[in-house]
């Protein structure tokens, strides 16, 4: 059924506003435009535009959400301006008035407008945005299997708006870190058949201490992607085929770290954090903790741990044995673990593949 | 209410205040908490970086143990971590019966089965849907009274929307500030109560992990909270146990105590801070917090 048409209504915009050049400080401005309900906030900015202050920096081209130009904040949320109604910004608003602002984690050219070219564009240039196949190349197309290259459509679908950029946590404490745009992108080319240098190219986002390992798993960005990128199912794809197809030991400890984590869980069913530390910094075994490079970590962390057992946070007990399930138990997780462990080839469900069950008729 | 409950691995060795302040709460709430022996680490993301399918796995193994539990309306937890791993384990298998099947077939050598469509709720989704803020007002004892709470959900608990199931009537991104205000204490917010405490990264980048944990607690001092409170016991790691190191590389002293959310409602419901396990923090709050006249001021 067509959804009825909603005659125009009065919504107000507060825009964030800033010339870096005029050396006033940034403000909000307001302006109250009228328009249909579904209509975009983009369309909104440029009614305010043409009737009230030409001024107004937004860029925008398609409209359509597939240019991904008028990336920006609303109401704190980032997003496409062209691809939000303004009723439902509204509805999010605190105060009735839409909020805009430009993307965080980019400096600002001007109002709305970040300067993409500084921060995102340099990062993609960072991990090598294009194939690399140097062999023989075919009489005619490349011929590869419909599923491998299904498997990277999903980083295909990125459409470039810096809205995962602008939201990145990791960025925000460390603006060196890669991002997660740019390494969906890398993985890109890390998961395509045909290019020839994954290898190179996960050594060199693993050994980076702004790379691979700097991404702190907290989903802003597969929240912020309007197209369902995914940048953070990305990135741990990478660390997968990095640290178990490569087996990568890079000097961020981002593979000691998984695999102690992995092999601690087997052996006890439970996470055993006293010794998580020591072989993440030295290696995975018991004697991880007397590798050279986890001494000086261990030491700088020793008063943290010394502390602990003080206030008893932790019995030493549990410190120096950690925790187990019972042995039945155990073994029942340890023969989990050999099944499937030992397959030549991982599963791996994505669901932006292969999509969810049809509910099934009552 | 019966529930099969599941402590999780952090809240039995690094911070067992957290598993024991949940057990003197829970009868107070009249919750019956089956414990989940059995049951193993959901891998905080960490296994399933490394095989998903492992953790998948797993994660089944886990829901089926709950399953099994006679009587129990639902599995809960007391980790953002663990509510947020789990989660995404369970997305997948409850949306692909093939999926489903394949996962089963390997817990079927251990007799067990995961059936689809399992609820497992952080105690913090418990309080407020099942047990209700008006009962839970009903039972405060000593009301938090001038007691200036920040919260800090954690990532896993707050994101992604969708599979977390946090919408317009499920407002599970606010419960922790509509709790604090339940409890009779006044809600503080801050720019860091929604983002990430940076734990995961503490062995791969120290000095940006440190950072995220010394911004956020510098942004809730500088909003004059009396503490925080979290659900997330990694998140607790680095805000608490971290503290000293992160007032070295954010430069200033916060001195901020963290609280368990089990602990904050143990206050409330009027149990004492000794035997919520409140001595055992690096940064104790009975050395910051007055208890005697800011928490028990007002009577009843």
């Amino acid at each position: 059924m067509a959804e009825t048409h909603k005659p125009p209504e009065k919504f107000t915009l507060r825009m964030r506003r800033y010339d870096p050049e005029s050396g006033q400080a940034p403000y909000w401005d307001e302006h109250t435009i009228e328009l249909e309900p579904h209509r975009s906030v983009l369309e909104g900015i440029l009614q305010a535009k043409a009737e009230f202050d030409g001024s107004i920096g937004i860029r925008c081209s398609c409209r359509a959400a597939i240019c991904g130009s008028c990336g920006v904040r609303i109401n704190g949320e980032p997003g496409l301006a062209c691809h939000t109604h303004l009723d439902h910004a509204r509805a999010s608003a605190k105060d009735g008035a839409i909020e805009v602002e430009p993307m965080g984690n980019m400096p600002v050219i001007k109002d709305m407008i970040v300067d993409m070219d500084a921060v995102h564009w340099k990062k993609v240039q960072r991990v090598t945005p294009w194939l690399i196949n140097e062999g023989p190349q075919p009489e005619r197309e490349h011929i590869v299997s419909r599923e491998s290259m299904v498997d990277i459509t999903q980083t295909m679908a990125c459409i470039q708006c810096g809205a995962c950029v602008s939201d990145c946590l990791a960025m925000e404490v460390d603006p060196g870190f890669i991002g997660p745009a740019a390494l969906a992108k890398a993985y890109r080319f890390v998961g395509d058949p045909r290019d020839e240098e994954q290898r190179e190219r996960l050594l060199d986002l693993s050994e980076d201490p702004q790379g691979l390992y700097d991404c702190t798993h907290c989903f802003k960005c597969v929240e912020a992607c309007p197209k369902d990128v995914n940048p953070m199912g990305q990135i741990m794809r990478l660390r997968r085929i990095a640290g178990n197809d490569q087996h990568i030991v890079d000097r961020n400890n981002g593979e000691r770290h998984e695999q102690a984590f992995v092999t601690l869980v087997k052996d006890s069913g439970l996470l055993h954090e006293a010794e998580l530390l020591p072989r993440s910094y030295g290696g995975n075994s018991w004697f991880g903790k007397f590798h050279p490079a986890a001494g000086k970590e261990l030491l700088s962390s020793l008063p943290v741990a010394i502390r602990g057992v003080m206030k008893r946070k932790m019995s030493i007990k549990i410190a120096l044995f950690g925790h187990k399930i019972p042995k039945q138990d155990l073994d029942a997780v340890k023969k989990i673990y050999a099944k499937i462990e030992s397959k030549p080839e991982r599963y791996e469900l994505n669901l932006y593949v292969s999509g969810e069950d049809e509910e099934e008729a009552a | 209410m019966k529930v099969a409950y599941w402590p999780g691995c952090v809240s039995r060795g690094f911070t067992p205040e957290l598993h024991g302040s949940m057990a003197k709460v829970a009868p107070l709430l009249d919750i019956e908490l089956v414990q989940l022996d059995r049951a193993n680490c959901c891998g905080a993301g960490v296994i399933a970086e490394h095989n998903q399918e492992l953790a998948d796995t797993l994660n089944a193994r886990t829901f089926a143990l709950a399953q099994q539990v006679q009587g129990a309306e639902l599995m809960m937890n007391i980790c953002s971590t663990c509510q947020g791993a789990q989660g995404e384990c369970q997305e997948r298998l409850d949306a692909n019966a093939e999926y489903r099947a394949h996962v089963n077939e390997t817990l079927s050598d251990e007799g067990l089965t995961y059936e689809k469509g399992l609820t497992n709720k952080n105690f913090l989704w418990l309080l407020v849907e099942e047990i209700g803020l008006e009962k839970l007002s009903g039972l405060v004892k000593r009301p938090l009274t001038n007691l200036r709470v920040g919260p800090f959900y954690g990532c896993y608990i707050v994101r992604p929307r969708n599979r977390l199931g946090i919408d317009a009537e499920h407002p599970r991104d606010h419960y922790l500030e509509q709790l604090i205000e339940t409890l009779g204490g006044t809600t503080i917010e801050y720019a860091g109560m929604r983002k990430c405490c940076g734990f995961p990264i503490i062995t791969m980048n120290k000095e940006a992990s440190l950072t995220q944990a010394g911004r956020h607690l510098g942004d809730a001092v500088d909003a004059e909270a009396d503490c925080l409170v979290t659900p997330c016991p990694l998140c607790h790691l680095n805000l608490d146990m971290q503290q000293p190191l992160v007032e070295g590389v954010v430069g200033r002293e916060l001195k901020m105590p963290v609280l368990h959310l089990p602990q904050l409602v143990g206050l409330a419901l009027g149990l004492e801070p000794k035997e919520l396990g409140l001595g055992r923090h690096v940064v104790k709050p009975t050395s910051v917090i007055d208890w005697s006249t800011s928490v028990v001021g007002a009577a009843a």
